[in-house]
């Protein structure tokens, strides 16, 4: 019956060639439908056809060439994972290199009882329960039926123990893998990154690079810091090795081979020196350091205290050190210099002083009296300054220098936020710096249209978009809405300190071809002029280096050969309405985290850093000692063992360390 | 005694809810392909018993979807079309917008919970579309109705592409252009499209990602890329030549037990199954798809409405595009595009959306008689 109806369609089929105009009859349109219908089975089976066709060619015409194929000379093509490239410092230290050794791999798809087997293999080689929780973890987050580690870097002789007893043990492997390892363990850990085990994540990252192929026999790739960021200039090229195979699948002989080429190695712009000396300055503190040479863009130490031992996560970490270092409230993953948004506090004061300068605002010698607070227009609150009774007749110069608010607070009242926007943005505030390593945050540099922005929420209402003066007031003392990053701030101070040519910083220097032995630097965008004339930019670098001759920081520079310039800044963490503020009195969380931002030698800086200490209280007393001996082992060569002090509060009233 | 009889009177008549939409060959031809696939499936996963397991819940989730749809009569399906259309496309349109980037492509949209992929609603949603809307044109379709079908299949298909995701575009456009087909497309324009298409290939290969370039030229010459995609196919050649007329039998695949073959339990589960069933398999197989298509095409042909007869002629003739598409890139006539092996390969959204389709097809053949006046 059907065949009928198809035979029916196939001639009216003729009627359709004058196009669907004279389709109006339903009958027609059956018909039609019918006669398409006939058409499409005939494709369908002319394309069967050729399938079946495709089949008697391939397994009768060619089935003696691909049965001698398949079964007399099995050819397997072997992957040869390339060697990862070497990370260095400055000066060609060794900061991460890999390393051959042997593992033994269980392919859980081709063993039974996989508790039995990993029961009896501790016989023969060590098995700690470490390394079977790793080895758990690995089971779970593996979909593929590929071979996983049960045991790394065995010894020569637990491999010669296992050999004997291989037969006992269908499915589990010797085999020769790469490591990764990192000499000198926490420091400049958070620079560096580590590499880790490749993931779902990490493969969709490859596929979008189109390398899948060249990460056959790849098991780690990078996963933080210039590990990530640099992968692709480390991994190299996958190497081939075809190699006969017989009927139980072992190798017999290389046919042939594919050499792989190793990746290219990394010359950091750090100095792994300065950064143990600035790490060991922080000694059991939490914070943030960023050190940058001002006429490259070079950073030379970057700390972000607690830092973690990347050798951990290399051969896949242990649940309890994962959890450990993830729960920790010390926050060790945390990297502070590029994800840490703080109040800049009082370190704002010299950028904002330029801004007024820049825009006319203020000159230098413009001086107010200062009673101690300031009181805007029909309002009965006093915005406090930190000395009571006021620092006398203020300049600008004088204003930095003892950090006077009230100054600043007058400041803010006659400048403009969204002028103070625009300039702060051109020193690159409220945006990421461009460093080269991945997951910079932007930090928040406030303005009216990012007031409106931020509270544009349906739960916001206008009286929460609007800008207020009040708003003003606390941005010019770095409080508020206010919160940069440490490396913003190093970045800043770097240009303040290079007569206002600012660079993109950078952690990797240059990139050496494995092959060629041939060094290039890394790209980097041109040098951009932040918009302040010389002398204005003279006035404030002045005032920095006053600030530590004979301002907030005297005391940490106190017998310093050499001149520098620095501000101290405090943050607020924690806001005691009314009160004042008595460090001893709050929890050691909440007290005021400490910042400090200085450049050295002051004719000619070669250094210019950022210091953040997390809860350590004034910047004067935790942040600056630890600047002056990251400057003093740069300028000097001093090594010290010990943290760097603390220096003690405020002595007397008159002489105001605080802030 | 009444209550036992009353016991069977009740298992009967959910028995018979169960079973009234159920064309009975059609769901036999395509448990029976399913069947082959459990059986090669066992092989190549290397008698891995938890790739079996999820299978079936695939299978079961596949048959619930099915029974649904098949209860469900062709003109609500119709009524869903142009909401599940505009969907699909506002939803493609977010996907350009602020899709979550995957494998370099931005093809997922995340909607907190589950990601989920667009353009797999618009396979369903755009032959739906255009039979919906050639069924209210029914009897005053005009060369304009054929322009705006051509717009509605061309949006979708182009923001698919541009993910980019050119074998899912591909298939979009291969499902739009059989509603056209079938719905009485003149062959003068065919022709002309064929010729344009042609005219339009150097222009299009410059367009083309450099991935898409790769794979075509692997195609061509398999060598170009050992560890890759040309690999796959010298691979499975070996695999289904070296099975020959009878095959190495079941579990005895070397090519496939040995690890030569890659994806051997999704995307080239054909190369296990013609190494371990030679020839004689094949042709079975290939028998078996054809008569499923076969019985599918029975029922488009006898289908009441112009919307039941595109979308049950659309499903049938997509069912075979798959199966062609997979069976000629496993034996190397057609370039590596992810397409699965209908009702065979591992995976649980293509049996899902397999049966989802062999519903349609149940729901237009269980509703004819109700819709004929």
């Amino acid at each position: 019956m059907i065949r009928r109806r198809l035979f029916s369609g196939r001639r009216s089929s003729r009627r359709v060639d004058f196009g669907p105009r004279d389709l109006r009859n339903p009958e027609n349109e059956v018909a039609r439908f019918r006669g398409r219908l006939a058409v499409a089975a005939g494709a369908v089976l002319v394309a069967f056809g050729v399938l079946v066709g495709r089949f008697v060619y391939l397994q009768v015409a060619q089935h003696d060439h691909f049965r001698t194929l398949a079964e007399t000379n099995r050819i397997a093509i072997v992957p040869i994972a390339p060697n990862r490239g070497v990370i260095t410092d400055r000066n060609g230290v060794v900061l991460a290199q890999s390393y051959s050794a042997y593992t033994l791999e269980i392919q859980p798809s081709r063993v039974r009882d996989l508790d039995a087997t990993i029961d009896r293999l501790a016989e023969i080689v060590d098995i700690a329960p470490r390394d079977r929780k790793r080895f758990r973890k690995l089971l779970e987050e593996s979909k593929n039926f590929e071979s996983l580690p049960i045991r790394t870097k065995l010894s020569d002789e637990e491999v010669a123990r296992f050999a004997a007893n291989r037969y006992r043990f269908p499915g589990v492997e010797i085999k020769a893998r790469l490591f990764r390892n990192y000499p000198f363990g926490e420091v400049a850990s958070h620079a560096i990154g580590y590499i880790g085990r490749i993931n779902d994540r990490d493969l969709a990252r490859i596929a979008s690079w189109d390398e899948s192929a060249d990460y056959k026999g790849t098991d780690t790739i990078g996963k933080v810091g210039v590990e990530l960021a640099y992968e692709r200039e480390l991994h190299g090229t996958t190497g081939v090795e075809e190699v006969e195979v017989d009927a139980a699948g072992r190798a017999v002989r290389t046919l042939s081979r594919v050499p792989p080429v190793s990746g290219n190695n990394l010359r950091l712009s750090i100095d792994i020196g300065l950064q143990a000396a600035a790490e060991a300055a922080f000694g059991t503190r939490r914070g943030a350091l960023v050190a940058i040479e001002p006429s490259t863009g070079d950073v030379l130490a970057f700390v972000s205290r607690p830092g973690y031992d990347p050798n951990l996560f290399v051969d896949g970490i242990d649940l309890a050190s994962w959890q450990e270092l993830n729960e920790s409230p010390d926050k060790p993953l945390l990297n502070r210099p590029l994800r840490g948004a703080y109040p800049p506090g009082s370190t704002i004061k010299p950028f904002l002083a330029l801004a007024a300068l820049a825009s006319g605002k203020r000159t230098a010698a413009q001086a107010f009296a200062d009673p101690g607070f300031f009181q805007l227009a029909g309002s009965t609150h006093r915005f406090r300054d930190d000395k009571k009774g006021g620092h006398g007749t203020v300049d600008m110069t004088k204003a930095i220098v003892v950090s006077c608010d009230t100054y600043f607070y007058l400041l803010a009242n006659d400048t403009d936020i969204d002028d103070n926007f625009r300039f702060m943005s051109a020193l690159g505030f409220g945006k990421p710096t461009g460093i080269d390593i991945e997951g910079e945050l932007p930090g928040v540099l406030p303005s009216r249209a990012w007031k409106r922005q931020r509270f544009a929420g349906a739960q916001y209402r206008e009286e929460h978009r609007k800008w207020y003066l009040g708003d003003s007031i606390s941005a010019g003392i770095g409080q508020g809405y206010t919160a940069f990053t440490p490396i913003q701030l190093a970045h800043a101070v770097a240009a303040i300190a290079n007569d206002g040519i600012a660079f993109e910083p950078h952690l990797v220097q240059s990139i050496e071809d494995s092959r060629t032995r041939e060094s290039r630097p890394v790209e980097r965008l041109a040098p951009v002029a932040i918009p302040a004339r010389p002398e204005h930019l003279a006035v404030i670098r002045n005032a920095l280096v006053q600030v530590n001759r004979e301002g907030t920081s005297a005391a940490a520079f106190k017998g310093a050969p050499y001149a520098s310039g620095g501000k101290t800044g405090t943050a607020q963490v924690f806001s005691l309405k009314g009160e004042e503020y008595k460090a001893h009195k709050v929890d050691e969380r909440l007290r005021d985290h400490a910042w400090f931002i200085a450049y050295a030698p002051a004719d000619k800086p070669t250094i210019a850093l950022a210091v953040l200490v997390e809860n350590g209280g004034f910047g004067a007393q935790a942040a600056a000692p630890i600047a002056r001996q990251v400057l003093d082992y740069w300028l000097l060569g001093t090594k010290r063992k010990e943290p760097a002090p603390s220096i003690e509060g405020p002595q007397g009233d008159d002489e105001d360390l605080s802030d | 005694m009444e209550h036992r009889l009353a016991f069977f009177d009740a298992a009967g008549r959910l028995w018979e809810v169960l079973v009234r939409r159920i064309d009975r060959p059609l769901f036999a031809l395509a448990l029976a392909i399913v069947a082959v696939g459990f059986v090669t499936l066992f092989s190549a996963a290397d008698e891995n018993v938890a790739r079996m397991t999820n299978q079936a819940v695939s299978l079961g989730l596949a048959l619930v979807a099915m029974w649904v749809i098949a209860n469900i009569p062709p003109q609500n399906l119709a009524r869903a079309a142009l909401p599940l259309y505009a969907a699909g496309v506002i939803m493609l349109v977010a996907v350009a917008l602020y899709g979550v980037i995957v494998n370099g492509s931005r093809r997922w949209l995340d909607l907190g919970v589950v990601r989920f992929q667009p353009s797999e609603l618009m396979k369903v949603a755009l032959p739906l579309m255009l039979a919906w809307y050639f069924q209210k044109r029914e009897g005053r379709i005009a060369w304009f109705d054929f322009v705006l079908a051509a717009l509605l299949i061309a949006v979708p298909a182009w923001l698919v592409k541009r993910q980019p995701d050119l074998g899912t575009g591909l298939l979009l456009t291969a499902s739009g252009f059989y509603v056209l087909f079938l719905a009485g497309l003149s062959w003068k324009l065919i022709v002309g499209l064929a010729a344009l298409g042609a005219a339009a290939g150097p222009y299009l290969w410059t367009h083309l990602q450099d991935y898409q370039r790769a794979r075509i030229l692997t195609f061509l010459d398999p060598s170009t890329d050992p560890l890759g995609a040309g690999y796959h196919t010298t691979q499975a050649s070996i695999a289904i030549g070296s099975g020959g007329v009878v095959g190495k039998g079941w579990l005895n695949g070397t090519q496939a037990h040995l690890d030569f073959l890659p994806e051997k339990h999704t995307d080239f589960i054909f190369a296990v199954f013609g190494e371990e069933f030679g020839l004689i398999g094949n042709v079975l197989l290939v028998v078996l798809y054809l008569a499923l298509i076969a019985r599918a095409m029975m029922i488009a042909s006898n289908a009441s409405t112009l919307f039941a007869r595109l979308i049950a002629g659309t499903v049938t003739l997509m069912l075979f595009t798959y199966a062609f598409v997979n069976m000629g890139m496993v034996t190397g006539i057609l370039p590596v595009v992810g397409v699965p092996l209908p009702f065979v390969s591992y995976g649980g959204t293509a049996m899902v959306s397999l049966f989802i389709g062999i519903g349609i097809l149940m729901s237009v053949q269980a509703h004819r008689k109700l819709v004929t006046s």
